[in-house]
């Protein structure tokens, strides 16, 4: 099937902005930590407009008091989190993230740590980073800005966040926060409300079918028939994204159109 | 400046390496003096030992006393750190037998390519932890407890890798399991402020502390270094009581090394040098382009990097 194209005006990246925000829809006065530019604009799009408690960093140890563009220095401070009230923050559970992922499965798990075997790895990575105590503690969504086979893969290398399989498995104290909330890639929305909290397509991007969604998935992906399409931005949202928030068209680099 | 720069009374005369040297008064009236040099600080360590880094990242790094660690002949440490170019520089030097971390990154550029390297071609043993699992580590090792208890590890992989990991189950109603995270105790630390005094008092001036008291607290020698020595009470003269993060009572040496986190940042007195990391960055990544920026910026003292590193930065213009 074909689904509509792109309305004018709005770019694929613009779409993932948005479908970014909306992973933060109601999550109250917590803090949001995206990992990337367009989860960043996401984030700051959702505090303007539907969820205006969220607390978001300078990227630093600021808690800022307004929503500068991306890049710009914020005028107004509004609290103060070093990494230690920051890991801090991670254990009481008041903090949604969208990390990346170098690799994902089926469950969701994650790994950002190493490709291949992690005793001498094929390439090593950053690290597991915060992964393995942010997937316990509070809720996690992803962001993958090129959605490929060897992404979205069969098994992870290393696992690093924890996917609902392993969370299962690990017991009481594991499941006991743990939450993916959405996996947003270029291609479309996904989330884990299935029966066994498998992957599957929430919505498509305008312009992207099941099939090409299917094609760049390593694993065996829920498709529905008749999937949703991405909700477009508002034009209010897109006047935020373009003239408030991302003047310079960071966005357009992550996600070419 | 959120300080009085060259405050009159500062004991702070500078021999030719630019490190502070107590005075005359000061060496006959204060037995808690504690600087040190660079070297003498080094001097301290033996090859073997546990070494715990302060700053997170490319963030406030004791360059400095790194630079005077690849300089000698200590090798073989086990280094304990929220990882960046120090780990970098030490791996590449081969001093690592042991590394424990949750990520090694250059901030601006993700991936460290010495650290990279060294793990592909499996020249380093990894223990690999979460970040709060590493706090907690630290934590357990300044309050002398064996472990600390995290929720953080079942699921992943941190605990296939780490076999030697165990979990503790509640003795509460609730009965959770938990990862024990043992104590992360250190043989020494080394962390960098922006003003200390000649006893080893520690004022930290930008956004972030870090985890650099934890580290002296952590180890059973710690070692400060600092943009500028400044006289007992100076730093809370011009600063807010809680910009002083390290106690004297958690450190064995300190030491001035101005500039001594560069080319990492030491916010309010410096941010990161983007551009010579850049060229750090794309030299390590590159063993024939490593060879050539070893030589030239890290084949002398601390003095002949700093002016190796400005004499760079004039070509740049």
């Amino acid at each position: 099937m074909t689904l509509p194209a792109t309305p004018p005006g709005a770019t694929r990246a613009e779409y993932c902005v948005v479908a970014c925000a909306e992973a933060w829809r109601g999550d109250g006065e917590v803090l949001a930590s995206p990992m990337g530019t367009v989860p960043a604009l996401g984030a700051r799009l959702a505090k303007l407009t539907f969820a205006p408690g969220l607390l978001l960093t300078d990227g630093e140890a600021l808690l800022m008091g307004d929503v500068p563009a991306l890049g710009a220095r914020p005028e107004v401070t509004e609290g103060w989190l070093p990494y230690r009230r920051h890991l801090t923050m991670v254990l009481g559970g008041r903090r949604h993230v969208m990390m990346g992922a170098s690799q994902i499965d089926r469950f969701g798990n994650q790994n950002i740590s190493c490709v291949g075997d992690w005793h001498r790895p094929a390439r090593q990575l950053i690290g597991v980073r915060g992964a393995p105590a942010n997937t316990l503690n509070h809720p996690v969504s992803y962001w993958i800005p090129k959605h490929a086979r060897r992404v979205f893969v069969a098994r992870v290398d290393m696992v690093s966040g924890v996917g609902y399989d392993r969370a299962a498995a690990a017991g009481p104290s594991a499941t006991r926060f743990h939450e993916l909330r959405r996996v947003v890639s270029n291609l479309g929305v996904f989330d884990f409300a299935t029966p066994d909290r498998s992957m599957r397509l929430v919505s498509a991007h305008p312009g992207v079918t099941p099939r090409q969604i299917r094609e760049a998935t390593a694993f065996d992906l829920r498709v529905p028939d008749d999937p949703d399409v991405t909700r477009a931005p508002t034009p209010a949202e897109l006047h935020l994204i373009r003239d408030v928030l991302d003047p310079t068209g960071l966005r357009e680099r992550e996600v070419p159109s | 400046m959120t300080d009085a720069m060259g405050a009159p009374g500062t004991p702070d005369t500078r021999d030719t390496a630019g490190t502070a040297r107590r005075t005359d008064a000061q060496e006959k009236t204060d037995p808690l003096d504690k600087t040190m040099t660079p070297e003498e600080i080094v001097g301290r360590l033996e090859s073997g030992m546990t070494l715990g880094i302060g700053g997170w990242g490319s963030r406030r790094k004791p360059m400095a006393l790194v630079r005077a660690l690849l300089r000698s002949p200590v090798t073989d440490l086990t280094v304990v750190a929220y990882g960046g170019p120090d780990v970098g520089l030490l791996a590449a030097a081969g001093k690592i037998r042991t590394l424990v971390t949750a990520f090694v990154t250059l901030d601006s550029i993700p991936l460290e390519p010495h650290f990279r390297a060294a793990r592909e071609r499996g020249g380093i043993d990894l223990v690999e932890l979460d970040e709060a699992m590493f706090l907690q580590g630290l934590t357990a090792a300044a309050q002398r407890l064996p472990f600390l208890p995290v929720r953080a590890g079942p699921g992943s992989d941190v605990l296939r890798v780490n076999p030697g990991l165990r979990t503790v189950t509640s003795p509460y109603e609730d009965g959770e399991e938990l990862v024990a995270v043992p104590a992360l105790r250190l043989d020494a630390a080394l962390v960098h402020l922006n003003r200390a005094d000649h006893r080893g008092n520690g004022q930290y001036l930008g956004p972030d502390p870090y985890f650099d008291d934890l580290f002296c607290e952590a180890a059973d020698a710690a070692y400060v270094s600092c943009e500028r020595l400044v006289a007992p009470g100076e730093p809370a003269r011009h600063a807010a009581p809680q910009t002083l993060l390290v106690s004297r009572h958690s450190v064995t040496g300190v030491t001035q090394t101005p500039k001594g986190a560069h080319f990492t940042s030491c916010a309010p007195d410096y941010g990161r040098d983007e551009p010579f990391q850049k060229a750090y960055a794309t030299a390590a990544a590159d063993p024939a382009a490593w060879a050539a920026f070893h030589r030239r910026f890290l084949s002398g003292d601390e003095e002949d990097y700093h002016l190796a590193v400005r004499a760079w930065h004039k070509e740049q213009r």
